[in-house]
């Protein structure tokens, strides 16, 4: 499936916006993401958000992908 | 037991009424504990040395005398607190604490004290000698970003850039977002608007200062009594700076006399745990004002150039903004979620927006409310109206037409689900506010705002006494009224009386872990945690009515606050009531209780429209607000008294920030303002009625609807203040605060450009 990247995470992956990843889970896309790109590491520490057909998950990683879902990979983000 | 999240379009009897709030009476009273409130046998108070430059190098710190004078029970500087850590992030942490071998800003921590009494600590802080060397310093985002300005942090390098650069630099990080062709979009323009603007730094104002008690036994077990967001996430930040075991530090939160993002983060707290561990008693620290103002975390100053491009329709064909956020003197992301928001209220096929992360010797930057959004939407909405003033259409008309949808793709990534923006505008465009007339030297504006909303990890538990009265412990931090709202939720489910239901926010010992209470989190999150625990509860009350009544658990239902029998073979069964179960717990297998963790993820997004009337004195420059109004999607209001009161109390901020307030830094780096006379916030006679309407339109991804509400009336009320001032003075104002000089200079400019021509 297509991964959408947004903001300094593209950098991490060679400056590319989008990215082909097969997962079923947000668990398996974060290993593949981070065995293809390793300078992915850094912002994995800092955290990533994975946007599901507009839903925003921060934290469950089990999270089923569903097929042909538009999936965007976001930095973690803070609120006040 | 698994619970489905997703709406259902439940029809509420308690939820959406306007209960007394729990804390209510307390609080005017004198009799609710704030972080300053409590004391233990033995205390000491704890104060800090703070540098009084804006960027040295601390040569030396000769502790003796004081830790000589009598009275003193421990002095504590950097090198009594050895890196643990093990990651840059947490080490920032510390060593904004405490400086380490260099002060970073102007009120950077440098060394602590804990004595018997004020005057004794007071006198041993005199006693310190700190040796310092002077660096350059730099405190302006636009000079920071100078390839010549002295460098804040020498291991930061340009994270987001390609190929990794070669030498340090303040500008900490890049990040872009966006989707299209902006120079092709541009050239489909008709009319192209391109501005600079500017936003001071300003402080969230929260009244209840920082303030804690400390208390570390020998035994390595340790207690936190502390004004704060996020209790557990301070007990997992303290026991790693410090090496204590997280399962000893038990972390209780007060009341909390205001937070709005300030209080998501530590500032004193581990110094405080530091200084009890060392004087083996506990430590109580409270900062002062001037503390409060140079050492915790105010937001961000920025400066940005926006540019929108549109059709003589109003289609908006391409729109960029590079933004720049003033982070203080550690990496943060500030800038980049700057980037994130500042198109996100708009449909548009070809955006671009770059944030940059800048470094400064200015203090750390905390979260304030909606954290960027309302700097970005200033820059944004601003020029929204000149771009509307250019093709002669009316600004509503022209944000209703190039507002988000479900199904637009958001300018951050991602593609909406069902959300509020125009309703929000359609109501605002039929308030009778927007048709008001207007007098002389007075103005309207409005503007639109968005913000993200977060979920996050949450557990809450509900135990139901032999009276049947219901306990409920709460993880979440009570900032707007969450014993009130949960309470509400827990009666709605257990079909009883709100007064049956008594509310408490959870110590760390208590509870699992929760997230602290930020991105409008509290309501959404402890709301569906509680729903499911309540589910659990009611379970359990099933079971042991069919124990009571002797027949299956498949028999039972649960309605309006009874356990019905079902079934003909039943129907002798009179209903039983929650407490007629509860007084017969002992003997049907003892506690009754409901528990849920969960981590609430699919927090919707949420949209406000606000309007506002001002007059400007073209004489003095100064600006009376006339009117105000918020208009904001809630998902679903449980309480509307909280809900309106978070509409309101943004609203207000965001007029103090528009108007009067920020940071002024001397130009030897040194914040001239560190207090509430000539730091000024908006108080009650500086403000009209703010006027409020709630918009429901159901979160899909909460079973009651609920999105968070917290945040995002702070959004709009820079922009919507800046279009009303710049419509009442006839020019247009591009850096707040507003304040009186400032709109003088802005008349006095456009004078003697006007007589030029």
């Amino acid at each position: 499936m297509q991964i959408g990247l947004t903001g300094a995470l593209r950098s991490a992956a060679d400056g590319a916006s989008e990215i082909e990843i097969e997962a079923d889970t947000i668990r398996e896309l974060m290993q593949e993401l981070i065995k293809r790109y390793p300078k992915m590491a850094d912002h994995m520490d800092e955290g990533i958000a994975v946007a599901i057909d507009g839903q925003i998950f921060r934290d469950e990683w089990s999270q089923k992908i569903p097929p042909g879902a538009e999936v965007f990979l976001m930095p973690r983000l803070q609120g006040g | 037991m698994a619970h489905d999240p997703k709406f259902t379009n439940q029809q509420f009897k308690v939820v959406g009424t306007r209960v007394n709030r729990p804390d209510g009476v307390d609080k005017v009273t004198g009799r609710a504990k704030y972080g300053a409130d409590a004391s233990a046998p033995g205390q000491l108070v704890g104060l800090f040395l703070r540098s009084p430059h804006a960027h040295a190098r601390i040569k030396k710190i000769d502790t003796s005398k004081a830790e000589k004078l009598k009275g003193v029970k421990a002095v504590i500087t950097a090198a009594d607190l050895p890196d643990l850590t093990g990651n840059r992030g947490n080490l920032d942490i510390l060593e904004n604490c405490m400086a380490r071998d260099r002060a970073l800003y102007d009120g950077h921590a440098v060394a602590a004290v804990a004595a018997v009494d004020k005057a004794t600590a007071k006198q041993a802080l005199k006693l310190i000698k700190v040796t310092y060397e002077l660096l350059p310093h730099v405190t302006d985002v636009d000079e920071a970003m100078h390839p010549e300005a002295p460098v804040v942090q020498p291991h930061i390098f340009t994270v987001g850039v390609d190929p990794k650069p070669t030498k340090p630099s303040n500008i900490a990080k890049v990040s872009e977002f966006g989707h299209g062709d902006v120079e092709a979009g541009f050239r489909e323009a008709d009319v192209i608007i391109e501005k600079s603007y500017k936003t001071e730094q300003t402080h969230q104002g929260y009244i209840e200062p920082h303030a804690c008690l400390a208390n570390v036994n020998p035994d390595g077990t340790a207690d936190l009594w502390v004004t704060t967001q996020g209790h557990y996430t301070f007990r997992t930040v303290c026991s790693t700076l410090l090496g204590l075991d997280m399962a000893k530090l038990k972390v209780t939160s007060s009341e909390i006399g205001g937070g709005f993002g300030g209080k998501t983060h530590v500032w004193i707290e581990p110094i405080a745990l530091a200084l009890s561990r060392k004087a083996g008693r506990p430590v109580k620290c409270v900062m002062s004002r001037e503390e409060v103002f140079k050492a915790s975390g105010p937001t961000c100053s920025t400066s940005m150039d926006i540019k929108i491009g549109a059709k003589k329709d109003g289609t908006i064909t391409a729109a960029t903004a590079a933004l720049r956020y003033q982070d203080g003197a550690f990496s943060a992301s500030w800038g980049m979620m700057g980037a994130m928001t500042a198109f996100a209220c708009y449909d548009l096929k070809n955006c671009k927006s770059v944030g940059y992360d800048v470094l400064c010797n200015r203090p750390k930057v905390a979260a304030y409310r909606a954290p960027s959004a309302p700097m970005a939407a200033f820059g944004v909405e601003s020029t929204m109206d000149l771009v509307a003033e250019a093709i002669g259409m009316a600004p509503i008309d022209l944000r209703l037409k190039n507002a988000a949808k479900e199904g637009t793709r958001a300018s951050y990534g991602p593609t909406y689900g069902p959300i509020g923006i125009i309703p929000t505008l359609e109501a605002a465009k039929a308030h009778p506010h927007m048709k008001a007339k207007l007098g002389k030297n007075q103005g309207r504006g409005m503007a639109c705002g968005f913000w993200f909303n977060f979920g996050g990890q949450t557990c809450t538990d509900i135990n139901i006494g032999t009276d049947g009265t219901v306990s409920l412990a709460l993880g979440t931090v009570d900032v707007g009224g969450a014993r009130a709202s949960m309470s509400l939720i827990a009666a709605e489910e257990l079909g009883i009386p709100y007064d049956q239901v008594k509310a408490t926010v959870a110590d760390t010992a208590t509870l699992g872990h929760n997230d602290t209470t930020e991105g409008s989190r509290g309501t959404f999150s402890s709301g569906m945690a509680t729903i499911f625990a309540a589910r659990d509860a009611i379970e359990e009350l099933k079971a042991r009515a069919a124990k009571m009544w002797d027949i299956p658990v498949e028999a039972v239902v649960w309605e309006e606050g009874h356990a019905k029998a079902i079934g003909d073979e039943h129907s002798n069964l009179p209903p039983l009531s929650l407490k007629e179960i509860a007084a017969r717990s002992p003997r049907t297998g003892g506690p009754i209780a409901g528990h849920n963790e969960v981590v609430a993820d699919g927090a919707g997004v949420s949209f406000a429209s606000h309007i506002c009337d001002v007059e400007v004195d073209p004489e003095t420059g100064s600006t009376r607000v006339l009117r105000y109004t918020v208009i904001q999607d809630a998902g679903k209001a449980i309480h509307p008294d909280y809900v309106e009161g978070q509409f309101q109390g943004g609203a207000a901020q965001g007029i103090g920030w528009a108007l009067n307030e920020e940071y002024i830094y001397g130009e030897d780096g040194r914040l001239q303002n560190a207090g509430f006379l000539d730091y000024r916030i908006p108080v009650c006679s500086d403000l009209p009625f703010i006027d409020t309407q709630i918009l429901e339109i159901p979160n899909p991804n909460h079973p009651y609807g609920i999105r968070g509400v917290g945040e995002t009336s702070i959004v709009p009320p820079l922009a919507a203040i800046g279009n009303a001032v710049s419509n009442a003075a006839g020019v247009r104002m591009v850096h707040t605060p507003m304040s009186p000089p400032r709109i003088l200079a802005a008349l006095e400019a456009q004078d003697e450009l006007e007589a030029a021509e």
